[in-house]
């Protein structure tokens, strides 16, 4: 099982691993980022008074006291499905489209319940059809609704291209802004656990060129929700993308109602040596990364960009200007990657502020093969980590 | 017996490693469901399924009988035969077709809905001017004042008798061959002029091609260049008419090589399972670009795939306004009454081009074509019922006609010479607000426009 990101406050692991260890409470400081005006105004975002910028929800004052922190524990899967929730009392135009999400509950969970509290109507199980039931979501965002779109895995979705990039993301331009498609389409991607070569896909290389779409991605049940939230409040088409590993993550979330922001990056560790980007379970594997980084005496900064179309060049652009080394670690193949586009757009925006070439760690490209040694060698490791920081501090 | 559903076979082999995988999954595949059901059984509970935003009620196991003339199947009571027979490939007759008029506009049965004398008269005003629009552009582009075009001659009496049928809450998701129905609603000929010319009053802002027609205000949705790509945005639409219970319903029109997509089959099959009121309007004009019908399919037409799918369906002649009239105002009864699908099939004849970029004789006889276009025109049927009926005169045909055509002029030479969208709105509309990204890009753009001017159209404003 992916390595896991405690929260603070929570002492008891409720996922082991037989591979990574836990990780201490009190080795990975946890900052806020700095709340800042956005010009952009993004409806149901900014709330007035609340922080909604945190990188994680509890702080690191009192660590021991874990039944008197405020908030409540749960899952990634439960973390989505509570935001799915929350937003489908608060607009009955929301609904949900997807294979087995009524009665079933959806494959991972994510739906369970739904379907029993708000009727079969607005939790729709459809027929094997991608391409069909992602234009119907179109055709009925058009008109009013707001769907959400499962993708029972991402891969599938490839099925549905030709809706989600000629029709999700072209219709609000061609019709000049008359009509408007305000679905999010999510669904887990990534590599699992021996899932085979077609159920370890990652979309959000195919998909980042489409015009007209937003993508993010979350990784930890703090910010699953709050971008399941965003996404959902959205007018334009966004992608969510989550990944096959991470539903079990147990992190305590607060109380309040909290929105996130979907072109924000996430700090997850500053530093001053090397700034680290990452998305998605690959945030996990740098963390592990991280530590072994500062027993050795590095400090690397992490930023989960969580906003994959489009980036957060301000933070990962104040960044680059403060470490003037950068490494990307993902999960997505080297040619045409999210890494690859990522590359290019720091270098064309703070090529003075390099002191050295961007190394970008990915997979290879080659479909993900089955066995389990093989599988775990496509994707990027810690140790893999540790050396290309080394390395690039040596430059 | 274990729950059998066979889309979930596919999973389950996939779901099973996740479950030995994830050690904190706990809820095991399958101990969701208590009672155990035969998948008739989930059908037959399931066959008003989709009516409420309530909870669904359990549903109970039904024990097989032990008759063995039949048998309880998943998908209902199949009774046996000893025959060893195929269902036939081909029928031995085609399905008929519905018609009302003759070929020479004679009424030939009273079994139709009845137009009033205003909705007749409007209806035949609005194929002309479909007509005279369809020639006067065409001449345009071939002229190189417009860069596109493309006819809908031979279809009028399906553009304008099926709008007609209509009301203007119904929602319309058309191919790009149906510029009547948007006619028929309202559209202005100065509208369309200026969608063809991409000018800055263009409600689409010159974004797309000519005929790409769309108006929110008219219930007409855009068309995209996609093929059959609009039939599942009509299914959804049509969810969710059902959802808000509108008395409205959804039409989709689409050609008859459309009907060879995926798409078409998908959402063919989620309306009917989903009961949505939407109307399949197919134009089987028997071409598709240079593919004839024989090599698009084998079977009789569309009409016959209505069947395969549990959708209600009906052949008419698609010459005869009226009784494409006819079938669109019962379809819509039926759809929005009973909340299920329909599927029209019009059987017409492309008696145009299949656009400007096309030249058709050189694939059909050109006899062919003449031959529809005189013996079979839909305006001349139309119009001689009308006469017939007295409500049109020669008179009044020379007046419309040269009205027509004044007004259509009219129309291009304004939307010729108005002003094109600026440069900001390549960068509008692709989101809601415009991103960081795009902002810079336009900035760049901008600064290389000015630096280069002599390399850019004076026309385009900045």
């Amino acid at each position: 099982m992916a390595a896991m990101l405690q929260s603070l406050g929570v002492t008891s692991a409720s996922v082991t691993s037989n591979k990574f260890t836990a990780f201490s409470i009190n080795s990975l400081p946890v900052i806020r980022s700095e709340s800042r005006t956005v010009s952009v105004a993004i409806n149901g975002t900014r709330k007035a008074g609340k922080v909604t910028t945190k990188a994680v929800a509890a702080q690191a004052e009192n660590p021991t006291s874990a039944a008197s922190k405020p908030g409540h524990e749960l899952l990634l899967f439960e973390a989505l499905r509570e935001g799915l929730e929350e937003e489908m009392d608060r607009d009955p135009r929301v609904c949900v489209f997807g294979e087995d999400v009524g009665h079933y509950g959806g494959s991972y969970k994510v739906t369970k319940g739904l379907a029993d509290k708000y009727g079969d109507l607005r939790v729709l199980d459809t027929p094997i059809a991608e391409n069909s039931f992602t234009g119907m979501a179109v055709g009925a965002a058009m008109t009013g609704l707001r769907p959400i779109v499962e993708g029972m895995n991402m891969g599938f979705l490839l099925l549905a291209f030709n809706q989600i990039s000629d029709n999700c993301g072209m219709l609000h331009y061609t019709s000049g802004g008359q009509f408007t498609i305000p679905t999010v389409i999510r669904g887990p991607g990534g590599v699992g656990r021996q899932l085979g070569a077609e159920h370890s896909q990652r979309l959000e290389s195919y998909f980042q060129s489409i015009p007209g779409i937003q993508m993010v991605a979350c990784s930890t049940p703090y910010n699953a929700k709050g971008l399941m939230k965003a996404a959902i409040r959205s007018e334009n088409p966004v992608v969510l993308f989550e990944h096959v590993l991470l539903y079990n993550l147990k992190e305590r979330i607060p109380d309040e109602e909290y929105v996130l922001s979907l072109e924000e990056a996430e700090m997850v560790r500053p530093g001053e040596h090397v700034t680290i980007l990452t998305y998605s379970r690959m945030r996990y594997h740098v963390m592990q990364a991280a530590k072994t980084l500062v027993n050795k005496g590095y400090d690397p900064e992490v930023i989960d960009i969580r906003s994959l179309k489009p980036f957060d060049l301000y933070t990962i652009g104040n960044s680059v200007k403060k470490t003037h080394r950068v490494l990307i670690v993902e999960e997505c193949m080297r040619t045409g990657g999210i890494g690859a586009s990522l590359t290019a757009s720091i270098n064309e925006n703070f090529h003075d502020y390099l002191d050295a070439p961007i190394v970008c760690l990915s997979s290879q490209d080659v479909p993900t093969p089955y066995a389990g040694t093989l599988e775990e060698w496509t994707v990027v490791q810690p140790a893999q980590i540790v050396t290309a920081v080394e390395q690039l501090c040596k430059q | 017996m274990a729950l059998y559903l066979p889309f979930l076979r596919r999973r389950i082999g996939f779901l099973g490693m996740m479950n030995s995988t994830l050690s904190n999954f706990k809820t095991s595949v399958l101990s969701e469901k208590n009672s155990i059901t035969t998948l008739s059984d989930f059908c037959n509970s399931f066959s008003r399924r989709f009516y409420s935003n309530k909870a669904d009620k359990q549903f109970d196991f039904i024990h097989n009988g032990g008759d063995s003339k039949e048998l309880n199947f998943p998908g209902g009571i199949v009774k046996f035969t000893s025959e060893l027979k195929f269902l036939a490939d081909v029928p031995e007759e085609r399905i008929h077709c519905y018609r009302v008029l003759d070929d020479s506009g004679q009424l030939i049965s009273n079994n139709f809905v009845q137009v009033d004398k205003e909705i007749a008269v409007k209806m035949y005003k609005d194929m002309v001017m479909l007509q005279t629009m369809d020639t006067i552009f065409y001449e345009a582009q071939r002229q190189g004042r417009i860069s596109f075009y493309l006819t809908a001659n031979g279809e009028e009496a399906i553009n304008i008798a099926s709008a007609a049928a209509l009301s203007m809450d119904d929602l319309v998701f058309p191919q790009y061959r149906e510029a009547g129905v948007l006619l028929w609603r309202g559209f202005t000929l100065q509208e369309f002029a200026n969608q063809c010319f991409g000018n800055k009053d263009d409600n689409g802002k010159g974004r797309q091609m000519p005929i790409h027609y769309g108006s929110n205000k008219h219930n007409y949705f855009t068309v995209a260049s996609t093929v059959a790509t609009q039939i599942s945005h009509a299914v959804g639409a049509a969810y969710s008419l059902k959802m808000d219970g509108r008395d409205a319903c959804t039409i989709t029109y689409f050609g008859d090589g459309g009907t060879s997509t995926g798409d078409f089959h998908a959402a063919l099959n989620f309306a009917a399972v989903m009961e949505v009121p939407v109307i399949f309007f197919c134009r089987n004009n028997g071409w598709a670009i240079s593919t004839p019908v024989s090599d698009q399919f084998r079977s009789d037409g569309i009409v016959v795939r209505g069947k395969a799918y549990g959708i209600r369906s009906i052949r008419v002649d698609g010459n005869d306004a009226l009784a494409v009239f006819s079938a669109v105002c019962m379809a819509r009864t039926i759809a929005i009454r009973e909340s299920k699908p329909v599927l029209i099939e019009a059987l017409a004849y492309r008696a145009g081009h299949h656009s400007t970029s096309d030249d058709s004789s050189k694939y059909r006889p050109i006899e062919e074509i003449e031959w529809w276009r005189e013996a079979q025109n839909p305006v001349t049927r139309f119009r001689e019922w009308l006469r017939g009926e007295g409500l049109w005169t020669t008179q009044a045909e020379t007046e419309l006609r040269d009205s027509a055509r004044k007004e259509v002029l009219h129309a291009i030479q304004v939307a010729e010479k108005v002003e094109k969208p600026t440069v900001k709105e390549i960068f509008t509309d692709v989101y809601d607000v415009l991103p960081s990204n795009l902002r810079d890009q336009e900035k760049s753009l901008r600064e290389t426009i000015e630096r280069h001017s002599q390399d850019y159209p004076i026309d385009v404003p900045l």
